[in-house]
């Protein structure tokens, strides 16, 4: 908790992007988490990302639920939409609001229990309905909030802060993503923003559900010599798929990387990407590969991080249910609901 | 690639505080700032007294080279008003004669002479008195002060102001020989004192050698000198119209006082563009506000007499033309000439030191415009035992500059009496304190003012032109004072970087509101400023450069824009950064006591 009150002042040559902002007109509230938590990095990947993309803040909705990793939505885009809601339930408000206005970008922000424990459910459900949703995961593995149990997705072989060791086996929130049908499906750290940054512009820019499960150590309960989500042992272990760039539509930049070695995608909205990847044998479109190679390194005790899975194919919940154009809140209600008539017709065919 | 940075460097860190550097005799700045927000008037009176000498006197006259220096203005419009705050100290202070050097009844037995009784001297001689020594000031006036007496009207300094800080150290036992103007050196020299110091200023102002200069003696006059009559009251009236020729600050205070005397049409000329007059902003702007019109690039080509009294001036009209250096030349612009009709006209285009009382043969030497040739670091002359300071030693600047030449030349006499190398002189007193006093809580108030500079309250503006003797500025009140002193970003507070306790985690660089924090690849230092987040390109400042770091990377902060705000240390989970305030004390001849009053 940082009791300083955050200067107005701005370094005056800060740059300014399309809108004419600076990152600062993306910043929310001063984080009241832990001093060196990594869910602040990702704040401020999130804060850079919605910058470089010069996205006006009103079209965006951000949504969480409970919990350390929830409660930062409050610390970027002050001028959004937001929505705090029920433990593990963000998913389902996030259905309902992208029901009624499929015209807003939507971010999710969650944790590791809010998504694999309390919201499992929920979470593999937007997976399933293909939700156009950017979710976040903030993943600590460790209960912060109410001082450091395990978490389901802390790794076996680790121990707490005490020294205690996890009994349970970790939930992998990416294999499970692709398993269920994601399109979209990165692993990244909270210490790593020059990964993070295009990750999540890409997230946003894909048409359909991504998750991002970051890694964000826990600096007050999982940070210490035994534990797996530290800062430490994610630098040691961390294993880069590939450098990931976002290309605008409007930019064409060259880069210029080893022939053979990258691969070119563009997305629905015509923003290409560019990975340049670390391991040649990998690519990123064929599921079965991915998900081999995920678990082989995970067998090695590596950490993977980078851009995991990608299918440009698969569609989005509203493609799928075929719905209107239009977002429903902008259609009048006398369209939007049947006369009493038409309702009477309908009943007919029941009786 | 760039090497840490070295911050036990005294210079290092000083260099931060941007107004103190800036300040000649480098006064602690903050830390008065700090004692006035916490009311501690006589404290910050007394940090200011000790440093400059004459508080009261600069709070109300100072040049200021802090203000444009301070970090303020890099990040809004103004500075914190430094000056005026001073002024609040020295206007709400108590009583301080408990907290004055005690004067030894039993002397060294070393005797020194000032010539002079202006700042310089009087400095040189208040540090030298605690030590024992016995001084002795000639000052050709009635009274000591030297130019801040005679130069600066009454309105802009009361009497009562000089007074009172004149007083305070001719009260250490000086023995004043006033009224005696010194006509010749080897008099002096053959009187055996053990050390000369010459603080004369710049008495001589400059005349204009135009047609019919010496046609009318009676109303053309030579603004310094004209200020000197109306300080000691030989001269209570001028004429309705009046022309003041030149652009300095002595032209403004000049003009204003004509104003004061029974002038009503009263201009200023100058001979280059108004972007380039010497006066000081807010000397322009005072003069402005009393309805004095500048006309800029007019130079005066001749005195108009009729029947034995002075008519006007004609000017010529000038065009400034600049070089591809920037260097400007002045060229007629071949208009018309114009006639100003006036009654009176003040020379106010300078003024210069001059040593007709010195001796050729005596063992001073002079370079080729005959200023005394005096070493910069020593202010020895080429004649050992003295010494110049002040205006003195190398032509006009102001009263800051020769109180800072005083504090040196002091250093170098005591030095000399004591048979010490003069290049042997005492370091400063540097120290680093951290301010971090538990979670959360520092000993600094960082809670940092928005608000824009407050403005300082004026008398009522008939009342101020009715009488030479009412000042213009009442000074900031309390309240003002403690707002304005809230504006202070406390730039001593230092950030500290300990590379070993560093995991990494960004949090520094994510919170901080100016962007001055990176963690990145080492290089040299021209890459590395252009490749910072937002890149440095304020080559006077300096970048803080860490060892590296586990990940190979390095910190690297741009100090020039941090707000001192403390929010990376804060933010630090392992303390990586701390907030500590650095003091840096100049050393002087006698025994310095700041660090007594500030905590």
């Amino acid at each position: 908790m940082t009791f300083i009150k955050k200067p107005i002042f701005r370094h005056p040559s800060l740059p300014k992007n399309d809108l004419g902002l600076t990152y600062r007109d993306y910043e929310g509230l001063v984080s009241t988490l832990c001093a060196g938590c990594g869910h602040d990095s990702i704040t401020s990947s999130v804060i850079q990302a919605c910058y470089d993309m010069s996205l006006p803040a009103h079209k965006i909705a951000k949504l969480s639920g409970i919990g350390c990793s929830s409660k930062t939505t409050n610390y970027f885009l002050n001028q959004s939409h937001g929505f705090n809601t029920v433990h593990g339930r963000m998913p389902s408000v996030a259905t309902g609001a992208n029901l009624a206005n499929r015209d807003l970008i939507y971010i999710g922000v969650s944790g590791d229990g809010d998504t694999a424990s309390i919201g499992l459910g929920q979470y593999c459900h937007a997976i399933r309905r293909q939700l156009n949703l950017t979710y976040i995961v903030e993943n600590n593995g460790t209960y912060g909030l109410t001082k450091g149990q395990f978490s389901a997705t802390n790794d076996k072989n680790s121990k707490n802060k005490k020294g205690n060791d996890n009994p349970f086996g970790a939930i992998d929130l990416a294999l499970m993503a692709i398993e269920l049908g994601a399109g979209f499906v990165a692993r990244s750290f909270s210490g790593d923003k020059e990964q993070l940054v295009p990750l999540i512009k890409t997230a946003i820019a894909y048409n359909g559900f991504s998750l991002i499960d970051v890694i964000s150590p826990c600096v007050t309960f999982n940070n210490h010599q035994y534990s797996t989500k530290s800062y430490d042992y994610i630098r040691e272990h961390n294993a880069t798929m590939g450098e990931l760039d976002f290309i605008p539509e409007k930019d064409s930049i060259e880069i210029n990387y080893k022939e053979g070695e990258n691969i070119d995608i563009s997305l629905h909205d015509g923003t290409n990407i560019n990975l340049h990847k670390l391991d040649a044998s990998y690519d990123p479109r064929n599921q079965n590969d991915v998900v081999n190679k995920l678990r082989k390194y995970r067998g090695e005790g590596k950490v993977v991080t980078g851009l995991l899975y990608l299918n440009e194919e698969v569609s989005e919940m509203h493609k799928v249910l075929n719905t209107s154009k239009t977002p429903l809140n902008e259609i009048p209600l006398d369209t939007l609901c049947p006369s009493h008539d038409e309702l009477n017709s309908i009943n007919k065919n029941f009786t | 690639m760039m090497k840490p940075t070295d911050i036990k460097n005294p210079n290092y860190f000083h260099k931060v505080v941007d107004c103190q550097w800036a300040c000649p005799a480098h006064t602690p700045v903050p830390e008065y700032i700090r004692l006035i927000a916490q009311r501690k008037y006589t404290e910050a009176y007394m940090v200011n007294w000790e440093s400059n000498v004459f508080p009261g006197v600069l709070g109300r006259t100072c040049d200021r080279p802090c203000e444009p220096a301070c970090r303020r203005v890099r990040v809004e419009e103004k500075p914190v008003a430094i000056c005026r705050l001073k002024r609040a100290a020295a206007d709400n202070k108590n009583n301080v004669d408990s907290y004055l050097p005690e004067i030894p009844k039993v002397k060294n037995g070393k005797k020194i002479v000032l010539i002079g009784g202006g700042p310089a001297s009087l400095t040189v001689a208040r540090d030298l008195m605690p030590l024992g020594y016995e001084c002795t000031i000639y000052e050709k006036d009635p009274k000591a002060g030297g130019l801040m007496r005679t130069n600066i009207p009454s309105f802009r300094l009361p009497e009562g102001v000089i007074d009172e800080e004149v007083d305070r150290i001719l009260d250490f036992g000086i023995i004043r020989k006033f009224n005696e103007e010194i006509t010749s050196l080897k008099n002096i020299l053959n009187r055996n004192y053990d050390a000369i110091f010459i603080g004369t200023g710049a008495p001589k102002g400059k005349d204009l050698n135009i047609k019919n200069r010496y046609e009318s003696i009676e109303n053309i006059h030579i603004g310094i000198d004209w200020l000197t009559s109306v300080a000691f009251k030989h001269t209570d009236k001028i004429g309705k119209r009046v022309i003041v020729i030149g652009g300095g600050n002595t032209a403004m205070d000049c003009c204003r006082t004509s104003l004061r005397l029974g002038g009503l049409d009263v201009k200023v000329t100058v001979r280059s563009p108004k972007a380039d007059m010497k006066a000081s902003d807010w000397e322009i702007e005072e003069a402005e506000l009393e309805g004095v019109p500048i006309f800029d690039n007019h130079s005066p080509k001749e005195f108009v007499i009729d029947k034995g009294k002075l008519k006007g001036v004609i000017f010529e009209k000038m065009v400034a033309h600049y070089d591809d250096n920037g260097k400007r030349t002045l060229k007629p612009s071949g208009d018309e000439p114009v006639l100003f009709e006036c009654d009176d006209v003040i020379l106010a285009i300078g003024q210069e030191n001059a040593f007709p009382w010195i001796e050729k043969d005596v063992g001073i030497n002079f370079n080729e415009w005959g200023q005394p040739i005096v070493d910069k670091t020593t202010f020895q002359s080429t004649l050992s035992n003295v010494f110049f300071g002040g205006d003195a030693a190398w032509g006009p600047e102001n009263i800051i500059w020769a109180v800072a030449h005083g504090h040196q030349a002091a250093i170098s006499i005591d030095n000399y009496c004591n048979n010490t190398d003069l290049l042997d002189r005492p370091d400063p007193i540097t120290n680093l304190m951290s301010q971090k006093m538990g979670i959360h809580e520092w000993s600094y108030p960082n809670d940092i003012s928005n608000s824009n500079r407050f403005a300082v309250p004026h008398a009522d503006h008939k009342l101020a032109l009715n009488n030479i003797n009412v000042e213009v500025e009442l000074g900031y009140d309390e309240k003002l004072a403690l707002d304005e002193a809230s504006r202070c970003l406390n730039c001593d507070i230092q950030t500290i970087f300990t590379e070993n306790l560093c995991i990494e985690c960004d949090a520094c660089t994510d919170i901080c509101p100016v962007d001055c924090i990176n963690f990145i690849q080492n290089e040299d230092e021209d890459s590395l400023r252009k490749s910072l987040r937002v890149p440095a390109i304020n080559l006077n400042q300096d970048l803080y450069i860490s060892d590296n770091l586990k990940t190979g990377r390095i910190m690297a902060k741009d100090e020039d824009m941090c707000l001192h705000c403390g929010l990376c240390a804060e933010r630090c989970p392992t303390g990586a950064w701390d907030m500590q305030k650095f003091t840096y004390i100049e050393t002087q001849a006698k025994e310095i006591k700041i660090l007594d009053y500030v905590e």
